[in-house]
């Protein structure tokens, strides 16, 4: 799961990890109010949308005395901020971030994630902070610092020293330094994160150590022993469709294409979107109908893929092991009766019952197009969408 | 032969009073696995023949423990059905207790529970499959998972992959050709799991029964790649290997929490073209699996006898060089050395 800046840095002040003083704004009005009360002479006003490349794509803003930041504000809100992240569409800002100035010396970046290579967490520091961390680390690798964290022990301290060592850090600098990674740490862990991200992290030219950003993403399978994070879900930065299917158990993600797709299992849904791209077409959503598919599901799976008007067909695919093959087609016909239905349908059918399951199709009186095999799937489908 | 289950294989099921459980229990002892005990923590010391909807073949033991199980029953795998939130102290109860392979099927644990468990488990060096993977099935012998039983076929090709139902659609493309199955492996979908693409081909090449290797790959992380370079070095069988989500878009977690390209790393491409260089035969689609490892098995078996054939016929012109050199050496000189060589030979 996702969060806002202002979010994560609620968050990370929990934990003392330092941040600059700062306040959600929903409008203009509230954001010079926010300005007035965090006082000062500089303000940051920040878009908050769940997509990073903010900077550039005009989202953050400079505000010198109350006028500015007004003015900023109001610029900001309600645009529609396109970034690197948000593809070429764009998110519309509805919520505001007002911070105090800084005094920057220096722009770092530290990150903590998962390491799927060795399966521990990996903190990763860089003195390029600032500037897109991929590209670092494709093109400079050695600019990168890494500490792999000990399960059971956490982060050490000589971990965090080696690390502000590295970075170049004296003085009060280093000792803030070595307290703020050992600081983000605990948050990570505690709050089960996938993501916490620094970018940049910044040293004042009075020896502080600060958050001047904060990206933290969150496991979803801990959310349950998290539900104050939970809370924190944003359901404006979803797609709608994403947010009906999930009220509806269905994994559902919204693509581009032309062909939509409903499969059971995800490792088939995958395979069944890359067969669509063979057959000629485009897969327009991921959908994993789950293990127990039935009417109720594929009734709420046809609901959502016929809701995106770039469907030109629709490719079912179950590979029925425990789910018995007749049952979903009982599912499919009642369904396909309910929800009116004006693309062509493929549907392949295996395992578990698939004869009785073919059958019922055939006689279900609707037009179905019935495949025995993905390949005939495959055929089926690019005949669809040509004709 | 297979690899890690087969008929000398004495399973406790952790959680088998669960729904879950007593259902997948049901359909394992009747593929013929030999389930031994289960452990339900509070219910040990009874007898337990499932559910009013499954009911077991037999009754099977029920004990507080893993430890007591393998005391008692000589258990000597585990498959666990524990929920989520249970699951990672269920692993390492079965690990300290010895078992010599833990298959975790349970789906949603935290990726922080499992790098813990994944330390534990290096500590106690017990091997786990999974977590939120079908199992491992060695057909005909021993099923230990939920993946359907009937789909399978006893045979020589080893099957490992990321995800459930897609195996499942790769085993029947087999067995509908008539080509068997030595053991198939259900690594799971996670970011963290206990037994990996690489460890599992290791396995695969060391098992004589085993003679080609099917791997099935996901986007995300880089196991695929690390399987392919090991493939490279060492592996003469032949391997055919697919990756699924060649049309998924980056930062999106395609339903597995191991399924995400992130800050570009993890896509199809960089895995085929992995594969590619390690000389395993790629499937571009799902549904050539089976007609793909049937053309591989036929030319590697035609390259094989075709060396057979060389080899022989080298021998033979070898052995006929040497006969005339032998007869020349004779006619020229009667040493006995000469006579020595022929012998060894």
């Amino acid at each position: 799961m996702k969060i806002h800046e202002y979010q994560g840095k609620e968050i990370l002040r929990k934990y003392n990890v330092p941040v600059p003083i700062g306040k959600v704004a929903f409008s203009v009005d509230e954001a010079v109010r926010a300005a007035e009360a965090i006082g000062g002479s500089v303000w940051v006003v920040k878009a908050q949308i769940h997509a990073g490349g903010r900077g550039k794509g005009g989202g953050v803003k400079l505000a010198r005395n109350i006028d500015e930041v007004r003015e900023r504000s109001s610029e900001i809100l309600g645009m529609r901020l396109v970034t690197h992240q948000t593809g070429p569409e764009g998110k519309i800002v509805k919520r505001l971030l007002i911070e105090q100035g800084m005094n920057i010396a220096k722009e770092l970046y530290v990150g903590i994630t998962l390491d799927r290579g060795c399966s521990q967490n990996a903190i990763m520091a860089s003195t390029e902070g600032g500037v897109e961390i991929e590209k670092v680390a494709a093109e400079t690798p050695e600019k990168i610092l890494k500490e792999y964290v000990h399960p059971g022990l956490g982060l050490q301290r000589f971990q965090a020293q080696k690390l502000c060592f590295g970075l170049g850090l004296t003085g009060d600098a280093f000792k803030n330094g070595v307290k703020f990674m050992m600081s983000l740490y605990k948050a990570y862990e505690a709050t089960d994160a996938s993501l916490a991200e620094i970018n940049p992290l910044v040293i004042t030219q009075e020896g502080d150590v600060i958050a001047l950003d904060a990206k933290m993403n969150f496991d979803d399978n801990a959310l349950y022993r998290h539900p104050e994070i939970v809370e924190m879900r944003d359901l404006d930065e979803e797609d709608p469709l994403e947010v009906e299917a999930s009220k509806s158990n269905l994994n559902y993600i919204k693509l581009d294409g032309n062909v939509g797709c409903m499969v059971n299992g995800a490792g088939l849904a995958m395979g069944t979107m890359d067969i669509i791209k063979l057959a000629g077409g485009m897969p327009a959503n991921f959908l994993d109908v789950g293990g127990g598919a039935n009417a109720q599901t594929v009734e709420a799976g046809f609901r959502i893929i016929l809701k995106d008007p770039n469907v030109k067909a629709v490719l079912i695919n179950i590979f029925g092991g425990i789910v018995r093959c007749d049952r979903v087609a009982t599912g499919v016909v009642e369904a396909a009766k309910n929800v009116k239905i004006s693309v062509p349908i493929v549907i392949r059918l295996a395992g578990t019952n698939a004869d009785l399951a073919a059958d019922i199709l055939k006689n279900s009186g609707l037009r179905f197009l019935v495949a025995d095999s993905l390949k005939d799937a495959a055929e089926k489908v690019t005949k669809a969408i040509a004709a | 032969m297979s690899i890690l289950v087969d008929r000398n294989t004495r399973l406790v099921v952790q959680g088998i009073t669960g729904g879950e459980g007593t259902f997948h229990t049901k359909q394992m002892i009747e593929y013929g696995t030999n389930v031994v005990a289960g452990v339900t923590p509070g219910k040990g010391g009874t007898m337990y023949s499932g559910n009013e909807k499954d009911q077991f073949k037999k009754p099977v033991s029920v004990y507080n423990t893993v430890a007591e199980a393998v005391a008692k029953e000589k258990a000597n795998v585990s498959v666990i059905f524990v929920p989520a939130g249970f699951a990672a102290d269920a692993i390492m109860e079965a690990a300290d207790a010895r078992v010599k392979l833990i298959v975790t099927i349970t789906e949603g644990i935290p990726a922080n529970d499992m790098v813990k468990v994944y330390e534990y488990l290096k500590v106690k060096g017990v091997r786990m499959i999974g977590p939120n993977c079908p199992g491992i099935i060695t057909p005909g012998e021993c099923k230990v998972g939920i993946m359907p039983g009937f789909i399978h076929k006893a045979g020589h090709v080893g099957l490992i992959s990321r995800s459930g139902t897609l195996t499942y659609e790769a085993v029947w493309q087999l067995t509908e050709r008539g080509i068997g199955q030595s053991t198939c492996i259900g690594i799971g979908g996670d970011p963290v799991i206990g037994t990996r693409f690489i460890d599992a081909v290791k396995l695969f090449n060391e098992d004589p029964d085993t003679h080609a290797i099917i791997m099935i790959g996901e986007i995300g992380g880089t196991a695929e790649e690390e399987a392919a370079e090991y493939i490279k070095k060492h592996v003469k069988k032949p391997v055919v290997g697919f990756i699924a989500g060649q049309t998924a878009p980056p930062g999106r977690r395609m339903g597995h929490a191991g399924a995400i390209i992130s800050g570009g790393k993890g896509t199809a491409a960089e895995k085929f073209e992995a594969f590619r260089e390690a000389g395993i035969h790629v499937v571009e689609s799902p549904a050539l699996i089976g007609e793909t490892l049937e053309r591989v098995l036929k030319t590697s078996k035609n390259v094989r006898q075709r060396r057979i054939s060389l080899r022989l016929r080298k021998r033979k012109t070898v052995k006929a060089k040497k006969t005339v050199k032998k007869v020349v050496k004779k006619a020229n000189t009667k040493k006995p050395i000469a006579r020595k060589k022929s012998k060894k030979r």
